[in-house]
C-alpha cells in the first residue's frame, strides 16, 4: 500500500482519538453517549501498539526474527508448539482476561468514569502491556521458564524466593477476594444460588460425557452444557418464585463463604476430568463470547453514561472503597491496567508456543490492550446505569441501611437523586428481592449488561434472564479459577514446605495431597470468612489488598525487566520499564502503608483495630458487631490485615534492594551478563 | 475473497488450544516427519495427556488468570 496513505490513516486514528478523548475528558453536566470512551480507547490502543509496542519490540527488546524460539527448538506437538500468531493470541488474551477487569473498573466508577478511564488507558499503555510483552520476552529467550525461575536465575535465589512467597500470597488473596464476589452476588438470591448450584451437576455430566462416552469431543461437549445452563437459567426464575423450593437456595453470606470453602476443598482433589476441566472449558468459552456480545451489544446501542465524569468522591470519602483518589484509584483498578498477575502466565505456556520473537509485540502488547478493552467496556456498563442505583447497590449497608427508604434518602442526601421506588422496581426487574449492598462488581456489572442486552433482546421482559446470565457467567468462571487456584497453591505449597520435609513434595501421595489442600484452604477461607462478616462488606477491606498484591508483582516483574535490560547493556532503554516499576512502586508503599497506619479508622487497620479495641475495654459495643466476641473478631482480622499489607509492602521493598544491588554488579563489566539459552540457532527436536 | 476453510480451522485452534488442547493434526505431523516408526497417540489419549498436563500442575503450573 501506499505509505502515504498509511501515514495519513495514522493520522486520521489520531484526530479521531483526540476528538474523542476531548469530548470524554471535557464534557461536564451533558451526558455523553458511551461510544465517544470506546471510540477514544480503541484509537489509543491502535496508536499505542503501532507506536510504543513495536519501538520496544524493535529498540528495547531488539527482538530477533532469525533466532529459533522455544517452540522450534523443542517441537514436541504437545507443549512446545509453533502456533500461529493469531490462534496464540487468542490463548494468551482467554489466559489473562478473568474477572479482574470486570470489577476493578466498576469499584472505580464511584469517582466518575473519567479518572478509571484515564487510568485504564494511561496503565495498560506504559505499564500493564510493556510488563506483559517485556515478561513474554524474557520467558521466550530462556526456553519458556517462569517468573520465579528467571528472578532466581538473574537476581539470585534470595530473590527467588521472596518472589515465590509474594506470589502464595497474592493467590490467597485474589482466591479470597474472588470467591467473596460470589457470595455477595448469591447472599438471598434463590434464583442465582440454584443455577450456579445446577452448574456442577451439569459439569460432572460433561465430564463423563468427554472421558468416556465421547473422549475428547470438546466441542459437543460444551453445546450440551451450555443448553443445559441455559435451561436452568430459565428454571431459576420458577424455583426463585416457588414457595418450596426458593427457601432450599436461599443463603445468608457465612452459609454461603462455608459452601465455598468446603466446595473449593473437595472440587481441588477430585481428578480434573470430572469438575475442573470440563467447567472450565465452559467457562472459557462463556466468557469470551459474552466479552464480544457486550462490545457488540455496547456498539449496537450506544448507551448513555449517566455516572457524571467526576463525582464529589475523590476526595477519598466514598462508600465504596475508602481512601483518596491517589493511591487507592490506582490500587483498585488493577486487572485491566496493570496486573502483576499477568507476569505469571506471560511465562507460563504462551511462550512456549510462539512461532517467531517478531510476535511478542502483537501477543503480549496487543493481548493487555485487549483486556484494557473489557476494563472500559465494564466501567460503560458500571456507568450506563443510575448512579443512585450503582450507589445503592455498592455501599455498605453499615452506611445506608437496609431497606430501600433509608438507601434512597441516604444516596441522597449525597446529591444522586434515587427514589425508593425506583431501588425496588430496579430490584424487581431483575428479579431480585433487593438489589442493595451487593458490592463486588458482578451484580452491578449484570445490572449494567442486563440494561445493554435487554436493550436488544427482550426488553424489560428478560431483564431478569440477562441480569443472572451476567451472574451465572462471573459465578462461573471464579468458581473455576477457585478451583484451579486452590490447586495450584497447594501445588506451591507442597513445594515450600518440601523444601523442609523433602518427602511432602510427592504430588501423588493422597496424604500430602489432603494436607496441603487443607492448608490452602484454610488460609483463603479465613479470609474470605473475615470478608462476610466485616462490617464493611469486605470488598471494601479486601478488593484494596487484593490491589496492592497485584501490583506489587507487577512491579517485582518490572524490577526484573529492569535488571535484565541493564544486564543485556541496554541500560539506555531502562526508563522503559523504570518509570511504570517506579510508579507502581509509589503506589503500592503509599497504599500499603496508609492501610497499616492511617489514623482513619474508614483507611488504616491498626486505627480501626484502635478504635473498636479502646471500645472494647470501656466493654461498648460499636455497631455493626453485635457481641464482645464479634468485636474481638474485628479487631484480630484488623491485625491480620494489617500484616497481610505490612507483608506486601516488605516484599516490595526487598525485591527493590535485590534489583538494585543487581543493576550494580552489571554495571562492574562492560560485557552483557543476563542468562538467556538458546542463541546458537541449534534446533533440539523432542 | 479470504478463505473460508482457513479460517474456520484457525478459529476451531484458538478455541481448542484456549482450553489448553493444541492441535491434533500438527502433532501427528510431528511425530510422523521427526520420530518416524515411533508410537503416535490416538486423539483420546492425546486429549488425555494434554487434559493431565494442563491441570496436573507441578512447577507452580498456573494456566490462566484471576
Amino acid at each position: 500500500m501506499n505509505s502515504l496513505a498509511i501515514k495519513m490513516g495514522w493520522v486520521a486514528t489520531a484526530v479521531l482519538g483526540a476528538i474523542a478523548l476531548g469530548i470524554v475528558a471535557l464534557s461536564r453536566g451533558e451526558t455523553i453517549s458511551a461510544i465517544w470512551l470506546v471510540i477514544a480507547a480503541v484509537c489509543i490502543y491502535f496508536l499505542a501498539f503501532r507506536f510504543y509496542g513495536l519501538f520496544i519490540a524493535s529498540k528495547v527488546m531488539q527482538v530477533d526474527a532469525a533466532r529459533a524460539t522455544p517452540a522450534i527448538r523443542y517441537n514436541d506437538g504437545l507443549d512446545y508448539v509453533p502456533t500461529n500468531r493469531y490462534v496464540l493470541f487468542g490463548h494468551h488474551f482467554a489466559a489473562i482476561a478473568g474477572a479482574g477487569p470486570l470489577v476493578g473498573p466498576v469499584l472505580a466508577a464511584q469517582m466518575g468514569y473519567l479518572p478509571g478511564t484515564l487510568w485504564i488507558l494511561a496503565g495498560v499503555v506504559f505499564a500493564g502491556a510493556v510488563q506483559d510483552s517485556m515478561v513474554l520476552f524474557l520467558s521466550t529467550r530462556r526456553d519458556g521458564r517462569s517468573l520465579g525461575d528467571i528472578i532466581r536465575a538473574e537476581m539470585g535465589p534470595v530473590a527467588g524466593a521472596i518472589a515465590l512467597v509474594g506470589v502464595l500470597l497474592i493467590m490467597i488473596i485474589i482466591l479470597a477476594v474472588l470467591a467473596l464476589v460470589v457470595v455477595k452476588a448469591l447472599t438471598a438470591s434463590p434464583w442465582g444460588t440454584f443455577t450456579v448450584f445446577m452448574t456442577i451437576p451439569i459439569a460432572i455430566l460433561m465430564g463423563i460425557y468427554c472421558r468416556f462416552i465421547r473422549p475428547g469431543r470438546i466441542a459437543e461437549m460444551s453445546v450440551i452444557g451450555f443448553v443445559l445452563l441455559m435451561a436452568v437459567l430459565m428454571y431459576g426464575q420458577t424455583v426463585s418464585q416457588s414457595p418450596l423450593l426458593a427457601p432450599l437456595f436461599t443463603f445468608n453470606g457465612e452459609q454461603l463463604a462455608l459452601i465455598l470453602i468446603g466446595y473449593g476443598f473437595v472440587a481441588s482433589v477430585l481428578p480434573v476430568w470430572l469438575l475442573l476441566a470440563p467447567r472450565d472449558y465452559l467457562s472459557t468459552f462463556l466468557k469470551v463470547g459474552t466479552i464480544i456480545a457486550l462490545a457488540i451489544g455496547i456498539l449496537f446501542v450506544m448507551p448513555d453514561l449517566k455516572m457524571p465524569a467526576v463525582t464529589k468522591f475523590i476526595d477519598g470519602t466514598g462508600p465504596v472503597f475508602s481512601g483518596n483518589l491517589f493511591p487507592f484509584l490506582f490500587i483498585t483498578i488493577a486487572c485491566g491496567s496493570v496486573s502483576g498477575f499477568h507476569a505469571l502466565i506471560s511465562s507460563g505456556t504462551t511462550p512456549k508456543m510462539i512461532e517467531n520473537e517478531n510476535q511478542i509485540a502483537l501477543i503480549g502488547y496487543g493481548g493487555m490492550l485487549m483486556e484494557s478493552f473489557v476494563a472500559i467496556m465494564a466501567l460503560v456498563a458500571a456507568s450506563v446505569i443510575e448512579p443512585g442505583v450503582y450507589f445503592a447497590m455498592n455501599s455498605p449497608a453499615g452506611v445506608i441501611g437496609a431497606d430501600a427508604a433509608n438507601a434512597a434518602a441516604v444516596i441522597s442526601s449525597w446529591g444522586f437523586i434515587v427514589t425508593p421506588d425506583l431501588l425496588t422496581q430496579t430490584a424487581k426487574d431483575v428479579g431480585e428481592l433487593s438489589i442493595l449492598s451487593r458490592a463486588g462488581g458482578a451484580p452491578t456489572l449484570a445490572v449494567g449488561m442486563a440494561e445493554i442486552f435487554s436493550n436488544v433482546i427482550g426488553g424489560k421482559l428478560l431483564m431478569g434472564f440477562w441480569y443472572h446470565f451476567a451472574i451465572l457467567f462471573e459465578a462461573l468462571f471464579i468458581l473455576t479459577a477457585v478451583d484451579a487456584g486452590t490447586r495450584a497453591c497447594r501445588f506451591m505449597v507442597q513445594d515450600m514446605i518440601g523444601a523442609v520435609i523433602p518427602s511432602f513434595r510427592a504430588t501423588q501421595s493422597w496424604a500430602n495431597n489432603l494436607i496441603a489442600t487443607a492448608i490452602t484452604v484454610t488460609m483463603w477461607g479465613y479470609i474470605l470468612y473475615t470478608g462476610v462478616v466485616d462490617p464493611l462488606g469486605g470488598i471494601n477491606t479486601l478488593w484494596p489488598l487484593f490491589g496492592i498484591s497485584n501490583q506489587m508483582l507487577a512491579g517485582v516483574a518490572l524490577i526484573l525487566c529492569t535488571v535484565v535490560l541493564f544486564k543485556m547493556k541496554r541500560q539506555r532503554y531502562a526508563w522503559v520499564t523504570i518509570i511504570p516499576a517506579a510508579w507502581l512502586l509509589i503506589c503500592t508503599t503509599t497504599a500499603g502503608l496508609q492501610k497499616v497506619f492511617s489514623g482513619d479508622p474508614a483507611i488504616g487497620f491498626l486505627a480501626h483495630a484502635g478504635k473498636f479495641g479502646a471500645a472494647l475495654a470501656d466493654g461498648k459495643i460499636l455497631a455493626p458487631a453485635k457481641s464482645i466476641e464479634q468485636m474481638q473478631r474485628v479487631v484480630l482480622n484488623d491485625y491480620v490485615d494489617a500484616t497481610l499489607a505490612l507483608l506486601f509492602v516488605l516484599v516490595v521493598v526487598a525485591m527493590l534492594v535485590y534489583g538494585l544491588l543487581a543493576i550494580r554488579k552489571s554495571l562492574t563489566t562492560g560485557r552483557p551478563t543476563a542468562i538467556e539459552l538458546g542463541g546458537s540457532g541449534q534446533v533440539r527436536h523432542a | 475473497m479470504p478463505d473460508l476453510s482457513l479460517l474456520l480451522r484457525r478459529l476451531k485452534q484458538t478455541s481448542l488450544l484456549m482450553v489448553g488442547v493444541p492441535d491434533y493434526d500438527t502433532y501427528v505431523a510431528h511425530r510422523r516427519a521427526n520420530h518416524p516408526g515411533q508410537p503416535v497417540m490416538s486423539y483420546p489419549e492425546f486429549f488425555r495427556e494434554r487434559q493431565n498436563s494442563r491441570y496436573g500442575g507441578g512447577d507452580g503450573k498456573i494456566s490462566r488468570c484471576c
